[in-house]
Formats: structure tokens, sequence, C-alpha cells
């Protein structure tokens, strides 16, 4: 028996929480800024008209320096695959390795080969090169967060491998459906959509300050049009993609689902909860109501209709996913108690396997194997010791995604209406959509900081869904040299939050420049 | 060819206004995360502590055996 501190695991998810959260305060930004850029630029190549490059120059500066102090901050999540989740890192094997040395392969060659041009090459190569290059740090950009993502899709939902337990490592047995799982695809847009949204908000946001100034008033009016045009088209995606996440969840993983909705008891026809105050008392194995005050969303059954596109399909509640349940379509899963049996069956078929083949007895190993295979979907469980460890933080996952939601249809909202002053020309007189448009910048960052709240914190407690649980995937490291690092890493990425905000707003002071 | 891109990038870094900052910025982040904290803080646990793959695959599938029989236990 081995004692494990409990505070090293938190620590660890901690440190790991806090870099991915610190990283993707800066990719967003590049993800969407990048094609705000890159459409301005095509319009200068299309139309000749100087003040579309110089509005291009001017968000391109503002892109390098986001991408100058985000460059590698995603580097240090791998140091702590190796360090802090080495048990985690070995059982995944090539699995997660091959994606992020692709993404190393495509960021590095891509995004370095063409940035330099785009910054330098304004007067050395041809306009269509120049645009192309732009282009083409876009897409690198893109691609690399392709890869990312697909390795955290697989964490989601595990697909195309194959457990050998000779090397102790899950090995890839089908690249393509790693690759186009449809959860890997879905999540890829959703991420990337978000990125969009931020990009058009934060030009939409920073042009309205000009025009509360009074300041470039021409160029924040041009800006502003194509970040509410785009900003427009990007939540429209994220809502269609928001739709296929549920989908998927629903699917994959049905207490992410019940957490994100607060459902302890499932329904047929179940609705969709627009706002509620969650009862802190409210346990899934006490009669406690679930909500103080709730809200529905006014459309029923919208739930099990976006969950399973059936609208009377029964959707599992938390207390249900422990008990366990039969699905509409007679599918019967079973409950917490079995898969956690399921789940020590496997383990200790692990164990006498590794024994038989130390004795050198093959035909007991192979009966071993058998054992393993057959419960290996339930792996994870047996490293669980009660009903409430497979249970995520319900009031962070259920506050997290109705607050993500409700930012993303003040978005939608804000675009809409500047993109409707902007068509009318009173958008100048409009200072309450002015000021509401630059006060959600921030925002916007809250707003993809709690989508990832929600997709991380909702799959808890694994790091690969039903197979690997954060407590087995965790390093036997010392808790005080997870606690130093976390600190310099806060130090670290909060100076170069204070840089990055400093920089940006000293070249937003200046604003855009004759060239 | 090569004289171009050096050229290239000579005179692109040499016009550098606030890129110089970022590059500096970008330059002490990466001496910081790759000299310091990867060397002193992130050693690779089964590449550092073990020689080859198969000992590696022993010590994890230890790990997983041990702790499916674990008391977790806070001691804060």
């Amino acid at each position: 028996m081995e004692l494990l501190d409990a505070s090293l695991v938190n620590w660890s998810r901690g440190q790991f929480a806090l870099t991915a959260m610190y990283h993707w305060i800066f990719v967003p930004l590049t993800l969407g800024l990048g094609i705000v850029m890159a459409i301005m630029e095509s319009v200068y190549y299309k139309t000749g008209k100087e003040e579309w490059k110089r509005a291009t120059k001017f968000w391109m500066t503002l892109f390098g320096v986001n991408f100058a102090m985000g460059v590698a901050t995603g580097i240090i999540l791998e140091f702590q695959f190796g360090t802090n989740w080495s048990n985690y890192s070995w059982f995944v094997g090539d699995i997660f390795g091959a994606p992020l040395a692709i993404e190393g392969m495509l960021a590095f060659f891509m995004e370095a080969t063409f940035i330099s041009i785009m910054f330098f090459g304004w007067k050395k190569v041809s306009k269509g090169f120049h645009l192309a290059s732009t282009w083409l740090v876009v897409l690198g950009a893109t691609l690399s967060a392709l890869w990312i993502l697909v390795a955290n899709a697989w964490m989601q939902y595990p697909t195309g491998m194959e457990f050998n337990p000779d090397t102790t490592r899950n090995e890839m047995i089908d690249f393509w459906s790693i690759l186009l799982s449809p959860v890997a695809i879905n999540k890829f847009l959703h991420t990337v959509y978000s990125g969009w949204v931020l990009g058009a908000l934060f030009t939409v946001g920073v042009s309205s300050w000009y025009l509360i100034r009074k300041r470039e008033v021409d160029f924040a009016l041009k800006s502003i049009k194509i970040g509410s045009i785009f900003g427009v088209v990007a939540s429209i995606l994220i809502i269609a993609t928001g739709d296929g996440s549920a989908y998927h969840v629903a699917q994959k993983q049905p207490m992410k689902l019940a957490v994100m909705e607060g459902l302890y008891e499932g329904e047929e026809g179940a609705n969709i909860v627009a706002m509620g105050l969650l009862n802190p008392d409210k346990r899934y194995d006490n009669d406690e109501e679930t909500f103080i005050v709730k809200m529905d969303v006014p459309v029923p059954k919208l739930l099990s209709l976006l969950g399973y596109r059936d609208a009377d399909a029964f959707v599992p509640g938390i207390k249900d996913i422990i008990n366990g349940y039969t699905l509409s379509d007679g599918t019967v899963v079973p409950s917490f108690a079995d898969r956690q049996a399921s789940g020590t069956l496997a383990i200790n078929a692990l164990k006498e396997y590794k024994l038989a083949k130390e004795a050198g007895n093959d035909s007991l190993a192979a009966e071993h194997l058998v054992v393993l295979r057959a419960n290996y979907n339930n792996f994870g469980y047996g490293y669980l010791e009660k009903p409430e460890d497979l249970i995520p933080n319900v009031p962070l996952v259920f506050y997290a995604f109705h607050f993500m939601v409700a930012l993303g249809m003040l978005f939608l909202l804000i675009f809409s209406l500047a993109w409707f002053f902007h068509w009318k020309k009173k958008l100048e007189s409009q200072k309450w959509l002015l000021w509401t448009a630059l006060l959600s910048i921030p925002l916007g960052y809250l707003a993809t900081q709690l989508g990832w709240v929600v997709a991380e914190v909702g799959r808890q407690p694994w790091t690969i869904q039903d197979i690997l649980p954060v407590q087995a995937a965790v390093s036997s490291v010392s808790t005080g040299s997870v606690q130093l690092t976390f600190f310099l890493f806060l130090a670290l990425f909060t100076a170069l939050l204070i840089a990055e905000i400093r920089i940006m707003m000293k070249q937003i002071q200046k604003g855009p420049e004759d060239h | 060819m090569f004289k171009k891109l050096y050229l290239f990038y000579k005179e692109g870094f040499s016009n550098m206004t606030v890129g110089k900052t970022l590059w500096m910025i970008a330059l002490i982040k990466l001496f910081i995360m790759f000299g310091i904290l990867k060397v002193f803080f992130f050693p690779n646990q089964l590449k550092t502590n073990y020689d080859n793959d198969r000992d590696r695959s022993e010590h994890v599938i230890k790990q997983l055996i041990d702790r499916s029989d674990k008391e977790i236990v806070n001691q804060n």
C-alpha cells in the first residue's frame, strides 16, 4: 500500500491549471486577432487603399506583442508531464507524444518562417506573397491548436489505442480515429471559434476606445466593421459547435453534462436551466432541493433534444450515474459499484499477468490478459473508493457553464448592435455601446477561461476518461517542490501578463502609425 | 541567396521598435524556462531515475498496482 498525500494531487492539479489558464490568456487572442489582421490585409490587397494597410499594421503590432509574450508558455505544461505527471505521461505513450511532436514541428517551422516575412517583409516581398505569409502564420497557429486539442480530446474520449501490459503503455493502433474523433473535431472548432470571438471583441473594444476619445475615427470605424461582422459569424459558429459539444458530452461524459446542469435526478424530456442558485446542502444521496432559485430556458425538453437528438430522451442525473440506469434505447449503464468492481478486476488482472509473465507461465498470463482486456474500459474505477469520488465540483462547473453561455450571448448582442449602428452610421453617438464593448474585453477572456473550467473540472476525477484518475496519474514527488514551482510560475506568468498589458496599452495609446 | 536572407533579417531586426523589447522579454522568458525551471525544477522523473524503458515500465506498473490499494491521507 502506498500512502499518497492528497495535497500533492491537489497542488499538482492546481499547478497544471494555473499554467494552462495563463497559457490560454495568450493563445485565443493570437487565433482571433490573427484572422482580423489577415482579413484587413486581404482588403488592402484587393483595394490597394493605404488606410487598410495602416489598420493591418496596427493590429499586427498588437498581435506581435501577444504572440511574443505567449510563445512557449505552453512548453511548461510539457515540463510538468515529465515531472509531476510521469505515470500519466508514460501510460499514454505515443498517443499524446505524437500530436505534441507534430505541434512542435508545425509551430516552429510554419510560424517561425512566415512570421518574420509578415513583420519584416512589407517592403521586401510582393503584396501577394506578404498576404500569403500572414494567412500562413494564422494557419500555423491554428494547426498548432489542432494537435494540442486532439491530445486533449483523446483524454476526454480515449479511442484508437490498445493497452499493452508489457510496456504499461496505451499504444496507438488507429491514428485517424484519434485525429478524426468527433470529440476532437468539435473541441478543435469550438475552441478556435472562442479565440475568434475574443479577437473580434478585442478589435471592437479597442476601436470603441478610439471612438470614445474621438481619435482615429475612420480607422476605428473600419476596424469595428470588420470586427463586428467577424464577431457575429464567430458567435454563430460557436453556438453551433457548442451544440455539438453538448451532444458529445451527453454521449461520452454524462456525469459532466449532469454537473453542468445541476441535474441530480434523471428525467425524460429534461429542460435546460437558464439560471439558478444551487443549494449548498444538496448531495447526491440526500433529498434536499437542488436549487434555491431556478429558471428554465423557455423551450421545453431542450436538454434531451440537444443531448440525445430526441425531445423525450432520458437524461441521467448524478444519482442515476452512481446507481446505474437504462437509456431510452434500452442500453443498460452499470452503476458505480459495478464499474468499481470491474476496474478492480482489471487492475488485479494486470498484477497477476505480470506475476505470471515473471514466472514464465504464458498460458496463465494469457488468461489474465483476457480478464484485463474485458474490464479495461473501467480500469480507472478501481482507484476510486466511494461514489463521491466520481462527482466533479458541482457549483464550480454549473456556474462556469452558465456564465460562459450568458457571456457568449452578451457578445453576440454587442457585435450585432455594433454592426447595426455602424451600418446606420450612428455608432459614434452610441456611447453606452462603445463603453460596453470596451469593458467587455476582460469578459471575453473570462468566458474562454470558464470554457476550460467546464471542460477540465467537469471531467474530474479523470486524466483519461474512465481509465486513469488523477491520483493514479500523479508522480511521487514532494508536495513542497510542487508548491514552490506553483508560486514561481505564478510570479513569472503574472510578470509576463503585466508586461503584455503595459506594452499593449502603450501601443494603443500611440495608435496606428503612418508608414 | 544566404546573403539576401541574412540582410533581410539584419535589416528587419535593426528597424524594429517595440519588437526589440519583445525579443528581450521573450529571450529572458526562454532563459528562465529552459535554463532555470527545466534544469533545476523539472527533471523528467522516469528518465532521470531509470536507465531504460523496461525499468520505467516496471516502475509505472508498480505504481498503478500499488495505488489501487492505497490510502489517501491529508497531511495538511
